[in-house]
């Protein structure tokens, strides 16, 4: 059965065209599906299990797509709610949904797909031999399992499937893949697999696979075939161009992609011209595998503070590595004297921004910039300690000499305390596969009416 | 477009863009722009010059000669996990520049 799917943008937060939201809804889709997942961001968001995107941003924006579910009449879906998917960022995006269908007095029947893994489970899953390690993973025990502060399994079309099979207005998803509430409904009416999917990746970063990638709304037919996509913003068009090369974006392989139950081969598509704006793909393959999720875990390697100062005298900056150099191996003698921890207790480094801090060991260009940032990063077991690390070294970052018999240099700090906390470090510990005899036996799905009525 | 003398490749080519494929890959896009800027690269490009420029084992590079869009494309593990104690640049976009700057012989 041909399946209309609106996809207002890439992620929630991020911002769309309103007017091309309104000529979505009025195109009649038969469900409107946004994410609000990325890692891009790094380990932070999943290690502290919160958002990224500010709260107001989310909640303007949540507000406009649940206006548009109300006009449309069909549900409104989110994958990876708050950035990570956490347990805890499906219940922040429950309580903006509540707050929300209060003021716009909606009353709406809201399923919850929950993500988290408890870490027990996985440290078993682990001893029993049902998780492997894709290419690249980091080395994991059980113990290390153990550690971890979040992790969240990746849910794919079954489970948000199960979620609309509940007959919900509104699905509010843990972590799920890129395209999985994309291509849940058109593979549940029978739509082409390997359309299904192919056609949720392209749409899965909104107008990303547009000529306007800015104005977000996208529109995805799904039938028996394929797919065809069009831009929902005036000023945008797919071109065969556009569409193909979104395969390449964040994929490491541009014409294979794994997901739960099976992987997409894109190698056989077509991308054909309908019109000026829109784009008709056809041939690509579904190939059902073993049934596996993919892991993400995130856990604590230390706290961090950090100090910045700025070289700007000439023959400092000149001898900028030279003296950093030489700071350092003066700081681990007082580090150790005073505070009595050896270089392996706590990690100091330093980053030269204007000499190489971007590109570290990879740089290959020389040349003598105007000034040079010295970034101090101090990572220790804890927060008071890495502090008092920060502490400890301050007035030597200040005022270190490159030699003995010159006067104290004094250099440029650009804020008091010189100082700053950051906190928890958190580093991904995991990239490994979940087998699962059942999809849902690593996810909850609950139901409950929210809104307006609730309150009177 | 293709420019015969030693020019840098962003001078060659539309963009080259890099980018984190999941924290623990980096995927770096040249798009060519045109049919002999992509076969000039295809061709003077090696995988041995790319694992030069990003210290990575020969072996783990993927590589990718896309026609249809005139498109040069590298994956590589990642030189430190995203996010990481050591890692420099939490989107992998910066990498992109040492192929924007290399010379093609």
């Amino acid at each position: 059965m041909p399946t209309r799917v609106l996809v207002p943008s890439g992620v929630l937060g991020l911002g769309f065209d309103r007017a091309a939201l309104a000529r979505g809804v009025a195109a009649r889709p038969d469900i409107i599906a946004i994410d609000g997942g990325s890692t891009d961001s790094g380990p932070f968001s999943l290690g502290e299990g919160v958002s990224k995107y500010s709260r107001a941003a989310t909640k303007s924006e949540w507000r406009q797509l649940m206006k548009a579910r109300a006009e449309a009449g069909v549900p409104l879906v989110l994958g990876t709610a708050g950035t990570c998917g956490s347990d805890a960022t499906v219940d922040w995006m429950v309580a903006i949904t509540r707050e929300l269908a209060k003021e716009l007095g909606q009353t709406v029947k809201v399923a919850k797909l929950y993500s988290s893994q408890p870490r027990e489970a996985i440290a078993t899953a682990l001893r029993d031999g049902r998780i492997t390690p894709l290419e690249a993973a980091p080395e994991v025990s059980p113990a290390v399992v153990l550690e971890m502060t979040n992790i969240v399994a990746l849910a794919g079309a079954e489970q948000v499937q199960a979620a609309l099979a509940t007959g919900a207005d509104i699905v509010i998803c843990g972590r799920t893949t890129d395209t999985a509430t994309i291509a849940a409904l058109p593979l549940a009416r029978g739509d082409h697999a390997g359309g299904a999917w192919h056609g949720a990746k392209i749409a899965e970063c909104g107008a990303l696979c547009s000529t306007n990638p800015t104005s977000g709304v996208i529109l995805v037919d799904f039938d028996e075939t394929g797919f065809t996509v069009e831009p929902l913003a005036a000023s945008a068009r797919c071109t065969p161009h556009s569409v193909s090369a979104h395969m390449l974006y964040e994929n490491t392989d541009p014409f294979v992609l794994y997901e739960p139950g099976g992987r997409l081969d894109v190698r056989g598509a077509a991308y054909r011209a309908l019109d000026e704006r829109r784009v008709r793909v056809e041939g690509s393959q579904w190939i059902p595998g073993p049934y596996t999720v993919k892991l993400e875990g995130a856990r604590i390697a230390g706290y961090q503070t950090t100090i910045l100062a700025i070289l700007r005298n000439g023959h400092y900056v000149a001898h900028a590595r030279e003296w950093v150099a030489k700071l350092s191996t003066y700081l681990e003698g007082e580090i150790a004297s005073r505070m009595e921890l050896k270089p392996g207790d706590y990690h100091l480094d330093f980053r030269l921004i204007g000499l190489d801090s971007a590109l570290g060991v990879l740089e290959n260009r020389q040349g003598l910039p105007a000034e040079v940032g010295v970034l101090g990063i101090v990572t220790a077991e804890t927060q008071e300690s890495a502090a008092e690390i920060g502490k400890l070294i301050n007035p030597f970052v200040l005022h270190y000499p490159l030699t003995e018999d010159e006067e104290l240099p004094t250099f440029s700090f650009p804020y008091s305390p010189a100082t700053t906390d950051r906190g928890a470090l958190y580093e991904f510990a995991l990239n490994h596969v979940l087998a699962l005899d059942d999809p849902m036996a690593a996810f909850r799905l609950e139901v409950e009416e929210i809104g307006h009525a609730e309150l009177v | 477009m293709p420019n015969s003398s030693k020019s840098s490749l962003s001078e060659k080519v539309l963009k080259v863009r890099s980018k984190n494929a999941g924290p623990f890959w980096v995927t770096i896009d040249i798009f060519c722009g045109s049919k002999p800027a992509f076969e000039e690269v295809s061709a003077k490009l090696s995988t041995e010059r790319v694992a030069a420029l990003y210290k990575a084992p020969l072996q783990t590079i993927k590589r990718f000669d896309i026609a249809d869009l005139n498109v040069v494309k590298f994956s590589l593990p990642r030189p430190v996990v995203q996010g990481s104690r050591e890692d420099r640049d939490m989107h992998g976009a910066g990498l992109a520049v040492l192929l924007e700057e290399a010379v093609l012989d």
